[in-house]
């Protein structure tokens, strides 16, 4: 009605429209999570429907889940309506999506991160449906879906291993031994580099596989309570045992592959395909470059060495992927019924079926469809006395990304200044920390 | 609804007749009459919705990230923003070890282009401004990259550096264990391997600067410096160089802009790790992201507007100084 700057005849209208505006930038200008968040109210909830914001971007998940939800409808007559967005831009975007109208149910991760959206009230406690899936899941996996209040936020649906991969042809070849100790392992290393083979695989151009390698030496050198101490900001970087895993790695350091930093993951792994390389320290997901069959069956895996006795191989790196509630569900009792559903062997089962990549994270889940690689996965983590989630998933994601990934690169191109490296992640992590 | 009333107004529907019959009170207005009313809301509008987008998306949000940087923030709600004062400069200058890379590197980045790309583009002008044949070929040839974005020019160098596959390493055998050359890993290398790709691009961009500026120059000022006996090199160090100084102006300014707002090739070619961490990769490093430190980014920004500040304020003060003078 009123126009803007229309003139000295209409003064307040004009400046009140103004002020709107400039309360419209600024929501603007806060970042749109605020500005989605208003129009919160949406639409009426529909009982015979579940909504499902989903990073399954990858063809064969997106199938895969797809599956289950169909199975789902078909059980229960509730129909799951699943808004798919690219994994990389969901989980950038997370944070102004869980503020603004997210669905009902989101795909997320367990551990820290998930922690972290709990504690901050922008996930819904799901103790009713835990009560009734609690038997599906052993102790490990209710530890990585409790947040920091105890109570329970996430239901997980699949799960991988980190570990050393190798060939087994080549490992027969050669006559290696799969090495249980730090010091075979180093052994194995120097007779691979004479035998004209690049020891390990190494790509870091994405800066977060290093983190994985420093996860597995620091388990193994301090234990699994320092690794979450020192993840969550309690322990310090600067104390003498994580220089000890970094000179641990320093020694490994020179049988990596060269020019890592300029390399992505999957260009490390074809040399692993191409047998030009005899290890390869990688979640399972490295199986997805291996599309010829007869590599993949010749494709092993063992768990990282031990090398501190204390603690020997009993920690596995096994990031967990499964759903969570957002704040303010439209159909609660809907979710509720979905993700009982969703945490049962009987969805896991049928999601695998689909995406073989992975393993359940139900103890309960029929294994006998699994391929001997799968097989080993699922006992591996079963058998683990604790399991940790990786670094940027046990810890903030704003102090890994900005200084963890940074921090290890400059480790990695300059290995012997490691105290004053150490000095500066300590700094850093203290005031990152410091913020709520 | 604005046009709706307007529309609607006795006023503005009979604003002829209305208009004619005082006449001879408004005379002392003068040229406002031949405004109707409606054309005044119209003005208004036209004026006023810019202005206020302006403000709002421009101005609004630069202050806003100015006060943002003396706080901490993590993007969730506005009750968890806290005033920390002056402690995301002080953990900025002090403590982050990206920081003083990024601004050297923001530097480094200037002084190649204009030592580079920017002589190169003048050279190549100077050579098509003599109508040599198939003139424009080269120039399309040389342009092309100006056209293509950024981001793309990142993918297809990527390719080119590939350490395993790329085409350098595969040509010249150094992606062999060894004797490797790790393009966009080595901090050596890498950022002078990006600029090799920003160079490429900018040369052409300044050879148009150059050549637009060429084609104003007036032929008679060559004729005469031929006629003086001056040889070629001669006419463009004393005839030609000295009448290009605005187009002087304009190359030096887009190249400052080019080296703060370089982000994009390095963002595609390897986000800024070690080697080529730029202060606008920091910033976006920091506040896009699951859990942001917005505060501290908008710190990192705050640098990057003074520093642009600093470039344009004495720009802007001579270009007024000299329109005033005129």
């Amino acid at each position: 009605m009123y126009l803007p700057l229309s003139g000295p005849s209409a003064p307040t209208p004009s400046r009140r429209t103004l002020l709107r505006g400039i309360g419209g930038a600024a929501v603007l200008g806060a970042g749109i999570p605020l500005l989605s968040a208003c129009g919160s109210s949406g639409t009426a909830s529909d009982p015979k429907t579940v909504t499902v914001g989903s990073n399954a971007s990858d063809a064969v998940p997106k199938k895969a889940f797809a599956d289950v939800y169909a199975a789902y409808k078909k059980q229960s007559g509730i129909t799951v309506d699943v808004n798919t967005k690219d994994h990389n831009t969901f989980q950038e975007q997370i944070n102004s999506y869980l503020q603004g109208t997210p669905d009902d149910v989101f795909n997320w991760f367990a551990g820290y991160r998930m922690q972290f959206f709990a504690a901050k009230k922008l996930a819904t406690p799901i103790d009713d449906v835990w009560a009734k899936i609690g038997d599906n899941f052993p102790d490990a996996m209710k530890k990585l879906s409790k947040g920091e209040d105890g109570k329970y936020y996430f239901v997980p649906m699949t799960t991988y291993p980190w570990a050393v991969f190798y060939r087994k042809s080549v490992f027969q070849q050669h006559g290696y031994k799969v090495p249980t100790t730090w010091d075979e392992l180093v052994a194995l290393c120097k007779q691979m580099k004479k035998d004209k083979l690049v020891p390990i695989a190494f790509g870091d151009k994405d800066a977060w596989p290093a983190m994985g390698t420093f996860d597995q030496i620091n388990f193994r050198l301090n234990g699994y309570d320092f690794h979450v101490q020192l993840m969550a900001g309690k322990a310090s970087w600067t104390d003498a045992k994580v220089k000890a895993a970094f000179d641990h790695w320093a020694e490994l350091l020179p049988y990596h592959q060269d020019g890592f930093m300029g390399r992505t993951w999957q260009d490390a792994a074809q040399t692993l395909v191409a047998k030009k390389a005899g290890m390869y320290l990688l979640g399972t997901f490295v199986a997805q470059q291996f599309t010829n069959k007869a590599d993949l069956d010749d494709l092993d895996f063992f768990p990282f060495p031990e090398i501190n006795s204390a603690y020997g191989q009993d920690t596995v790196e096994a990031p967990t992927d499964g759903l969570m509630v957002s704040k303010a569900p439209k159909n609660h009792d809907g979710v509720l019924k979905l993700l009982e559903y969703m945490g049962s062997p009987a969805a896991e089962e049928l999601y695998l079926k689909g995406d073989p990549s992975v393993v359940a994270a139900s103890s309960k889940a029929d294994t006998s469809a699994y391929s001997a690689l799968q097989k080993k996965a699922f006992d591996m983590i079963g058998g683990a006395k604790s399991l940790t989630q990786f670094m940027d998933r046990d810890s903030r994601p704003d102090f890994t990304s900005t200084v963890m990934q940074p921090g290890l690169q400059k480790f990695l191109q300059n290995p012997k200044d490691v105290d004053s490296l150490l000095s500066s992640i300590e700094r850093q992590k203290k005031q990152i920390f410091a913020t709520a | 609804m604005t046009t709706d009333t307007t529309t609607k107004s006795p006023e503005a529907a009979d604003a002829p007749p209305s208009g004619a019959a005082s006449a001879p009170k408004r005379a002392a207005r003068g040229h406002r009459r031949l405004l109707t009313r409606r054309d005044r809301i119209t003005l208004a509008f036209m004026a006023g919705v810019p202005t206020v987008l302006h403000v709002a998306l421009v101005w609004v949000t630069a202050l806003a990230s100015i006060a943002l940087a003396f706080t901490t923030w993590d993007g969730i709600g506005f009750d968890s923003i806290q005033w920390v004062g002056l402690q995301n400069f002080r953990q900025l200058f002090a403590d982050n070890p990206q920081f003083w890379p990024a601004l050297q590197h923001n530097v480094v980045w200037f002084v190649v282009l204009i030592l580079i790309p920017t002589p190169l583009g003048l050279f190549l002008a100077v050579q098509l401004d003599k109508n040599i044949r198939f003139s424009r070929v080269y120039q399309t040839a040389f342009f092309l990259p100006v056209v293509i974005s950024m981001a793309c020019i990142g993918f297809v160098w990527q390719l080119v550096y590939n350490p395993d596959t790329g085409l350098i390493n595969s040509l010249i055998g150094a992606n062999k264990p060894g004797h490797y050359i790790d393009w966009i890993g080595d901090p050596k290398l890498n950022l002078w391997a990006v600029l090799v790709a920003a160079s490429w691009r900018h040369t052409g961009y300044m050879m148009i600067l150059y050549l637009a500026g060429l084609k104003g120059i007036d032929p008679s000022l060559r004729e005469a410096s031929s006629l003086d006996g001056a040889n070629e090199w001669q006419t463009f160090k004393h005839v030609v160089f000295p009448t290009l100084r605005p187009t002087n102006t304009v190359v030096l300014v887009v190249t400052i802009i080019e080296s703060l707002r370089a982000f994009d090739l390095v963002f595609v070619f390897n986000k800024g790790a070690q080697g080529t961490e730029l202060l606008s990769i920091l910033v976006t490093n920091n506040i896009i992201g699951e859990s942001s430190r917005i505060g501290y980014g908008s710190a990192i920004a705050v640098v990057l507007l003074v520093i642009s500040l600093v470039v344009i304020i004495p720009y802007l003060v001579a270009t007024f100084r000299k329109e005033r003078r005129s």
